[in-house]
């Protein structure tokens, strides 16, 4: 069974329609990359998966548990929203660290207070602390931040920013991973060390949704790739085929447009 | 208030001055003290009312702000002390009380603003970051938020603060026998230079403060952002 279904996702914003019926399923430990212009809906797209925005229409389930049905969907308390976010994660293109927060607090942070509801978290609580502290720093260590466990986000490069809000979205133990352009926000000359953990990542069977205008990366790196243009898919499959060989007009002259580049 | 005030030269000593000077000081201190333990936390509460989703009450809210920035705070706290007497015939018998109440309405109204200026600084991203990560929102709001805020707002507040040092001077209108009001007590006498000399304690607390200011900015600078 497919860890991601999306059926027949709409949105608008007002008068705008960003996505007029997204379908799409993702296997377990499969890696899935979008592609396609600025507004052709593949944030929003994102959003929608986790629960940032509320899609119009259609469902979206994640590890066989709905997320959302627009036939359901205000049945969902706050609560329940908040627990199904869980399951996923989400890169941001900007980072967003907590500032005030240090690089190993960043990480745990929303650990410790998903903690606090276990109900061991009494009796156990400075092993519960410890086991998401050392969780964290292996973590941490995956994306070779050892060395930076006590500096401030602000002492960091863009790159160290983007491991450690990686490093961040993988401590909650999320069944699917998502990046919004995590590389756009970049220097050319950083996006290859988070294309690296992306890359390790996937050779893990992390399951990973990535948004990106890197299009050799998302040819090596995944095994199914999407355009979409105008809030629909229009080209899906084989990132070999979509991207050496489209078949759509519009893939081709998106794709042409970016080899000028 | 001290009665022997003048020597038999009818001068007045600098020692005396002093004393007497620090009696009204107190006053000054005491509303000052007073006003930021009310109206540090009103302000806060002003600030969700004025930030609230629900129209009605957003709309009341910046009314009111709107009415207590456009008006002076000396008119303030002549309504406060006056219009109770005039409407109801129960004239205030406690009139630091009175300017304590206009006080702390009128500075609530301006915390409130700066607190809201604060609030709204923080980039959506933390908001979003905190909401992927599962935090509820009151988690996001004193875990995450907050501690940014308070940075953000320290330099304003500092600002205001100082400012209401010296608008405790005001409840003068209404006769608390603050400092500038127990000079004048000399200068009715001819003798000016106490008058002056208040400058001095202004000065000296309004310098302590800008040091404590500095210093928790200071505090703070650990991050940036």
């Amino acid at each position: 069974m497919a860890i991601l279904e999306v059926r027949k996702l709409y949105k608008s914003f007002g008068s705008n329609n960003v996505l007029k019926g997204i379908d799409f399923d993702l296997e377990e430990g499969k890696v899935l990359s979008i592609i396609g212009s600025s507004g052709s809906g593949k944030t929003t797209l994102l959003r929608c998966i986790t629960s940032l925005e509320t899609a119009d229409k259609g469902s979206i389930t994640v590890n066989g548990k709905m997320v959302f049905d627009d036939e359901n969907h205000h049945k969902l308390t706050k609560e329940e929203i908040r627990k199904n976010r869980l399951s996923v994660g989400l890169v941001f293109q900007d980072f967003h660290l907590f500032p005030q927060y240090t690089v190993l607090k960043n990480v745990t942070l929303a650990c410790e207070l998903q903690a606090k509801k276990d109900p061991q978290w009494k009796q156990n609580k400075k092993q519960i602390l410890a086991d998401i502290e050392e969780n964290a720093k292996t973590i941490l260590a995956k994306v070779g931040l050892s060395e930076k466990l006590n500096a401030y986000p602000c002492e960091l490069s863009g790159g160290q920013k983007q491991r450690v809000s990686i490093a961040r979205a993988l401590a909650m133990n999320p069944s699917i991973l998502f990046f919004d352009e995590p590389t756009s926000a970049l220097d050319p000359e950083l996006t290859g060390e988070i294309l690296k953990v992306i890359r390790d990542l996937a050779a893990a069977k992390m399951t990973m949704v990535i948004v990106t205008h890197e299009m050799a990366f998302a040819r090596d790196v995944s095994d199914h790739v999407i355009f979409m243009d105008g809030g629909v898919i229009v080209e899906e499959g084989d990132p070999e085929q979509v991207i050496n060989n489209p078949q759509q007009e519009r893939t081709k002259h998106f794709l042409s447009r970016f080899q000028e580049k | 208030m001290t009665i022997f005030m003048l020597n038999a030269a009818g001068t007045v000593s600098f020692w005396t001055a002093t004393k007497t000077l620090a009696e009204g000081w107190l006053e000054n201190c005491t509303l000052f003290a007073l006003t930021l333990v009310f109206a540090l936390p009103l302000g806060l509460i002003i600030t969700f009312g004025s930030m609230s989703k629900f129209k009605p009450l957003s709309y009341l809210t910046r009314t009111f702000v709107w009415i207590i920035r456009g008006t002076p705070l000396m008119l303030q706290l002549m309504v406060v002390f006056y219009v109770p007497g005039l409407l109801f015939e129960t004239p205030f018998k406690n009139r630091m009380l009175a300017a304590l109440i206009a006080f702390v309405i009128n500075y609530a109204a301006y915390f409130s603003e700066i607190y809201r200026g604060g609030i709204e600084s923080i980039p959506k991203g933390q908001y979003e970051a905190c909401q992927v990560l599962g935090m509820t929102k009151s988690q996001t709001f004193f875990k995450v938020i907050l501690m940014q805020v308070v940075k953000r707002v320290v330099p304003p507040m500092g600002n205001e603060i100082i400012t209401l040092v010296k608008d405790t001077s005001l409840a003068r209108i209404i006769a608390v026998a603050e400092i500038l009001m127990t000079a004048e007590i000399y200068t009715a006498k001819g003798i000016i230079w106490p008058l002056f000399y208040t400058a001095v304690y202004f000065l000296a607390f309004c310098g302590i403060l800008t040091l404590l200011f500095g210093f928790i900015e200071k505090k703070l600078d650990y991050y940036k952002g």
